[in-house]
């Protein structure tokens, strides 16, 4: 079944078109990669699909129904976001900030219940951030802070997470934790949809790629497809050496210098 | 955990204690000394204490919790600590609404709100329009618009002010300058009844958004994903603040700096979850405007200073210890 479907998606901000009539449908529990260069509109794609830009052409349809058709709570109940981190770093502690994700199931004035709490142990124990759970976000480093952001999401208790960059600015181990927690989220049935620059990180651990180029859907397929020259040469306007990781036997996507 | 929750609600506690002794202990500070039995004999000093201080101390308590409040919310809303009713020109619409029913020499009453309340109010909700107005013209609502729109508009309406003591007659613009000096000296509870429901409904209204709050200091973006509904969010705290605002400074004059340092003083303390940083905000506001307008009223008796220079000359020290105190 799909749970998300783009039909005809255009987006324009100050009269410059951003997308360009993308057409997709992801199936529950895909893992996805966006991949594309800086400005093809990847984010903008993620955000419209939130609803945090509003206003485009063509049409959403979250499992089945309008993105229209549902309230801002509703639909966090059903895709969480882990936005473009970076120097973003909220005044809260860990559990504090986790437990905000439990915004849609709360009203106001009234206290997190039992099942809030447990939806937010069981984030931080999958995510392995429960070891800081009463430190202060800003004692953390930005690779233990992008885990408890996707705590947070996690603790949402949506089937679908989009992620805009997750591994950006990260050490390679800290990269690496990311990826393992998000394919261990995916086994739980979330479907994943993470834009990204690495295109080794798409093809090794997404099972499906979505190449963006000025706003245009230029790939759409399995990780095999885009490793061919034409494909990356689409996108990127430079050429590529595909080799085979001599330790692991992973495929390997290096740009060729000039 | 439970250490941090159980400190902040001893603060809150400490806080609404504190607050009711203020508003029973204040009154009976000042020139004229008051004792507890006096106040219910028939004397002047009974008199004093129910008909001009205790109203007068009820309007500060108000006055300050509701500018506090404001800053609160004006702050986590365009996550900017300077960002206060001051600084989105709201407080100026309310005062030149205030200083046109001056200029005008106007005596009216409207839907049981004073004249000069009503006008406040409706130069509060002015400014918010143009405010709102030139940020719809452009598209997605940006928090910096937002802000830049609201200095501009605050100084468009300051000259404003400027033009209109300029072209009064001397009495009317002493007057004017009086009043924008900010002062909370009343008589009677008219006062009192013309703002309390007004902050009172803020207020109240501000803790009720205290999780969305709690959000939209993180981020707009994390805030709509985890399913705040952004627009309602910001009209009804944008429509809520400017009223009570603009009624306050009808009231009171444009009392500056409660709403900045007061939340800032809060956050030190209390930390920057809103559902306990409200409240304390909301106690605290009211106490330090009720401290502040008594030093105004006792420090050069039998001569009264206005309060805003007393809230400023005592903030920004204060504010300062605090921020280097770590």
């Amino acid at each position: 079944m799909n749970v998300i479907e783009a039909k005809k998606l255009s987006f324009n901000i100050y009269g410059k078109d951003i997308l360009r009539e993308v057409s997709f449908a992801v199936d529950r529990g895909e893992f996805i990669s966006i991949i594309g260069p800086n400005g093809a509109g990847k984010s903008t794609l993620v955000k419209c699909l939130l609803r945090i830009f509003i206003g485009g052409g063509g049409a959403i349809l979250i499992k089945g129904k309008p993105l229209e058709s549902y309230n801002q709570r509703e639909l966090a109940k059903i895709i969480s976001y882990v936005p473009q981190t970076g120097e973003l770093i909220p005044p809260f502690t860990v559990y504090e900030f986790v437990l905000m994700g439990r915004y849609p199931y709360l009203s106001p004035l009234s206290s997190p219940k039992k099942d809030d709490h447990e939806a937010v142990t069981e984030a931080l124990m999958l995510t392995g951030t429960d070891e800081f759970a009463g430190r202060e976000l800003s004692t953390l480093s930005g690779g233990e802070r992008q885990k408890v952001f996707i705590a947070a999401a996690l603790a949402q208790g949506s089937e679908i997470m989009l992620l805009d960059e997750p591994t950006t600015f990260l050490d390679p181990k800290h990269q690496y934790d990311i990826l393992k927690i998000l394919r261990k989220v995916n086994e739980y049935g979330v479907t994943i949809i993470a834009v990204t620059h690495d295109i080794n990180h798409a093809v090794s651990f997404s099972r499906r790629i979505l190449g963006i180029k000025e706003g245009k859907m230029v790939f759409d397929g399995v990780p095999e497809g885009i490793m061919k020259n034409e494909t990356l040469y689409e996108l990127y306007e430079r050429s590529f050496t595909f080799i085979v990781h001599p330790k692991t036997g992973m495929p390997l996507i290096l740009p060729d210098a000039e | 955990m439970k250490t941090q929750v159980l400190y902040k609600i001893f603060i809150l506690i400490a806080l609404f204690i504190l607050s009711v002794a203020v508003l029973i202990g204040v009154p009976f500070i000042g020139m004229t000394a008051i004792s507890i039995n006096g106040i219910f004999s028939k004397t002047t000093g009974s008199f004093i204490f129910w008909n001009i201080r205790l109203p007068r101390v009820l309007i500060a308590f108000l006055a300050g919790s509701a500018l506090a409040a404001s800053g609160a919310a004006f702050q986590a809303m365009f996550r900017n600590p300077l960002a206060t009713p001051f600084t989105l020109g709201v407080a100026q619409g309310a005062a030149l609404g205030a200083s046109l029913y001056l200029w005008l020499g106007l005596r009216f009453d409207t839907f049981g709100f004073s004249g000069i309340s009503f006008f406040g109010f409706l130069g509060a909700a002015a400014a918010i329009l143009i405010v709102y107005g030139l940020t719809r013209l452009k598209k997605g609502f940006a928090i910096y618009t937002i802000l830049l729109a609201g200095v501009v508009v605050s100084f468009f309406f300051s000259s404003l002010i400027l033009f209109i003591q300029y072209v009064s007659d001397f009495t009317q613009s002493l007057y004017i300058m009086r009043w924008l000096m900010g002062g909370l000296e009343t008589v009677g509870y008219r006062s009192v009844l013309d703002i309390a429901p007004f902050v009172l409904a803020g207020n109240v209204i501000i803790i009720l958004f205290a999780n969305e709050l709690n959000l939209l200091v993180i981020g707009e973006d994390i805030a709509v994903s985890r399913g705040v509904d952004l627009r309602r969010t910001k009209i009804v705290l944008f429509l809520s603040v400017s009223m009570m605002v603009g009624v306050v400074v009808s009231v009171c004059g444009p009392i500056g700096f409660v709403g900045l340092i007061v939340p800032h003083i809060c956050r030190l303390v209390i930390g920057h979850d809103h559902r306990y940083l409200v409240p304390a905000v909301i106690f605290f506001g009211g106490i330090f405007l009720t401290f502040c307008d008594m030093l105004s009223r006792t420090l050069i008796a039998p001569a009264e200073m206005p309060v805003g220079i007393i809230t400023a000359l005592l903030g920004a020290p204060f504010f300062i210890w605090l921020l280097f105190r770590k």
